[in-house]
């Protein structure tokens, strides 16, 4: 079973996505704030975390670095209603996946399974 | 030649009286500048010229009558001189007759005729003398005619050569009908009882002076008495002993002039002097118009050199207001086309800005009317403990699809702003045009438009973002195929333009655009298809797209006339980032 973290500052968006794909199979957590999704990372060992581009205090790739501290292993997704220019080449020289809200659950399960079998690909 | 005077006539245009329909009007009244300017600039210039013209011409028309006058004053006076000297020459023979002889030898037979062939030989023009005793009865004669005894008292001569001691007569028709004038002089009174000496003289060679004077065609000299009877022939005021049809002029004792009206020939300028010791006074006349001969000669020149002078400034002050006008039109014109591209291109930045934040602040609360949805869908289709309603599954759908639909406009709302970086590659223009017309060619056959491309053979292959190029184009076709109507044609050209860019130009037979429109038509959400499902972002997205190609679009529209796009592209585009594109 994929286990996925969700953080989004969006209560109402990451908790019905994360039940959505609780519904689909995956083992998904959510956290609205930064500390949480550390401590949450801290605690329990994650596959794939879809992260928010603008959280409170911390932006997504810095919280991005912070939890590659605990969970080298950890891939990542990320997630934006903005798509400026600026935001697409932060994300894109980090080599990460992008999506931009809204999007649909179907893409969300593509795109986590090929970030799995990336880094699945990538480990090897 | 030909491109000479379109040159000139070019240089000369005032350009800012009519300016094209779609062309800035400017900010100022270049008319009335243009005008001001030429009066102005004549004011100054024509003025001085004019004044000093007319200065000119005065006093050298002055200057010449002094000069004509002083001329014929001059010969009236030399001329006087003259037949005051013939005058006086005869009397004074006279007078040495009288003082040589004496009374009786001039009576004794045979010695008048002696004394008579005597001045003939010595002055010539002596026709007869006769010795006039106290009493007034001719005492000897020797002439042609029998006049001794003749007796003269009473007769007024005697008298003025009894009280002044000379007398000269007027002209009269003597001998041979030749002009004659008498002449008379006194003994001396000391020497006894005074006796006289009488001569008629043939004026002949006095004529004859008076006629060789150099006078010109409308020159004239001759005597008058004081009564105003010609004594010499005139040429134009009257034979000999005639009334002059001049009038005797004032008494002077010196030479004068006067300017005459002749009622024939005009002013007629006259130099006179009184003989003295005479009847007679001496006229010398020229008509005025002939002594300023050359005075219109000059005149004609100075005309002319008005006329010539006034042209060439005239010309010149219009060339130059005119250039002034033209540049003043054209930095105004320059400077606001400036104001305006740079207003229209900072409105679409700020609009292309606004956009990405109205569409990320819609993207996340959109992001979770998905989530809900979906999970309200999830539920009902996966959760046993909800009765599945295919009614509720399909409201939730076009939930869905809405949210979806909103999604993919906001997605262009961002696009707008983002445009995606660049990858740039080399490519074939013609082929890129030819692909995307390829799109449209089911289309253009089914309703008969007329497709032409024209990609300039010289031109080479363009180092571009062949994708963004692509997509620019097929927005482009694609509203041109919207605009026209069955049977109109498109036109896509390509072209070098400068050395290192190139011209595209798509032109279509449409619809074509308002005055209106045109001034909205790049900017986002403006739209003339609203409710046929367009979002009024594929111009902007286009125009956006341009300038990420170091571009520019241009649009040239008349309604009902179609539209022509141009666009203006960078051979070889400039490197600024060479990031790998992002998937969106």
């Amino acid at each position: 079973m994929t286990r996925v973290l969700l953080v989004d500052d969006e209560k109402e968006f990451v908790s019905a996505l994360a039940e959505r794909l609780a519904l689909r199979g995956y083992a998904a957590d959510w956290s609205v704030t930064a500390e949480d999704a550390l401590a949450k990372v801290k605690a329990k060992e994650y596959d794939v975390c879809l992260l928010d581009m603008r959280m409170p205090r911390l932006s997504g790739l810095e919280l991005k670095q912070e939890i590659k501290k605990t969970a080298p292993c950890m891939r990542f997704i990320f997630l934006t209603g903005h798509g400026s220019e600026q935001w697409f080449e932060e994300a894109s020289s980090e080599g990460e996946f992008c999506l931009i809200k809204p999007v649909r659950v179907e893409q969300i399960m593509e795109t986590i399974a090929e970030v799995i079998k990336e880094g699945k690909g990538g480990a090897a | 030649m030909n491109r000479l005077t379109a040159l000139l006539v070019q240089a000369v245009r005032p350009r800012f009286l009519n300016p094209p329909d779609m062309a800035y009007r400017g900010v100022r009244d270049y008319r009335r500048v243009w005008f001001l300017s030429i009066a102005g600039l004549a004011a100054v210039s024509l003025i001085p010229l004019l004044i000093l013209t007319l200065t000119d011409y005065q006093l050298t028309r002055k200057a010449l009558q002094l000069e004509n006058t002083l001329r014929l004053v001059r010969i009236a006076s030399n001329t006087r001189r003259t037949v005051t000297h013939f005058l006086e020459e005869r009397i004074s023979a006279l007078h040495f007759v009288l003082e040589e002889e004496t009374y009786d030898r001039l009576r004794s037979p045979g010695h008048l005729e002696a004394v008579l062939k005597n001045l003939k030989v010595g002055f010539g023009g002596v026709v007869d003398l006769g010795l006039i005793n106290a009493d007034g009865v001719q005492a000897a004669y020797a002439g042609p005619f029998e006049l001794i005894g003749k007796n003269y008292v009473g007769q007024p001569w005697l008298q003025e050569v009894r009280a002044k001691g000379a007398y000269v007569s007027d002209m009269f028709l003597g001998f041979r009908g030749a002009p004659h004038i008498v002449a008379a002089v006194a003994s001396d009174a000391a020497k006894g009882r005074g006796y006289f000496l009488r001569s008629t003289l043939d004026m002949e060679r006095l004529i004859n002076l008076l006629s060789i004077l150099d006078l010109g065609a409308s020159g004239d000299a001759f005597l008058i008495n004081r009564q105003g009877v010609l004594q010499t022939p005139s040429k134009f005021f009257g034979k000999v002993l005639d009334n002059s049809t001049l009038k005797v002029p004032p008494y002077s004792e010196h030479t004068q002039s006067a300017v005459v009206e002749d009622p024939e020939r005009g002013p007629i300028l006259v130099g006179y002097a009184y003989i003295k010791d005479s009847p007679f006074i001496l006229m010398v006349t020229r008509q005025q118009a002939e002594t300023m001969r050359a005075w219109m000669d000059i005149r004609l020149d100075l005309i002319w050199f008005l006329v010539a002078s006034i042209t060439v400034l005239l010309f010149a002050i219009y060339a130059i207001s005119t250039y002034m006008g033209n540049s003043l039109y054209e930095a105004d014109v320059k400077q606001a086309t400036a104001m305006s591209h740079m207003e229209s291109t900072n409105r679409l930045a700020s609009l292309g800005r606004l956009s990405a934040g109205v569409a990320h602040e819609i993207n996340n609360p959109l992001a979770v009317i998905n989530e809900k949805a979906g999970l309200i869908k999830d539920l009902l289709e996966l959760d046993p403990k909800y009765n599945a309603d295919e009614r509720l599954i399909g409201h939730l759908d076009s939930v869905l699809d809405s949210v979806d639909r909103c999604g993919r406009i906001t997605k262009q709302m961002l696009g707008f702003a983002r445009e995606g970086s660049v990858e740039i590659q080399p490519f074939s223009l013609d082929k890129v045009v030819r692909d995307v017309l390829s799109f449209f060619e089911k289309e253009a056959v089914y309703r008969s438009i007329d497709v032409n491309v024209a990609v300039a053979p010289s031109l080479p292959d363009i180092r571009s973002d062949r994708g963004k190029l692509m997509q620019v184009l097929l927005n482009i076709v694609g509203n041109a195929f919207q605009a026209m109507r069955n049977g109109d044609s498109l036109n896509v050209t390509a072209e070098p333009h400068g050395e290192d860019r190139v011209k595209i130009r798509i032109q279509d037979t449409g619809a074509g655009i308002s005055k209106e429109n045109m001034k909205q038509i790049f900017e986002p959400f403006f739209t003339t298809k609203s409710g046929k499902g367009g979002s009024g972002l594929g111009l902007s997205i286009t125009y956006g797209l341009v300038r990420k190609l170091q571009g520019a679009i241009d649009v040239q529209s008349e309604e009902g006339a179609g539209a022509a796009f141009t666009i203006d592209l960078p051979l070889t585009i400039r490197e600024v980032r060479n990031d790998e594109s992002a998937a969106g």
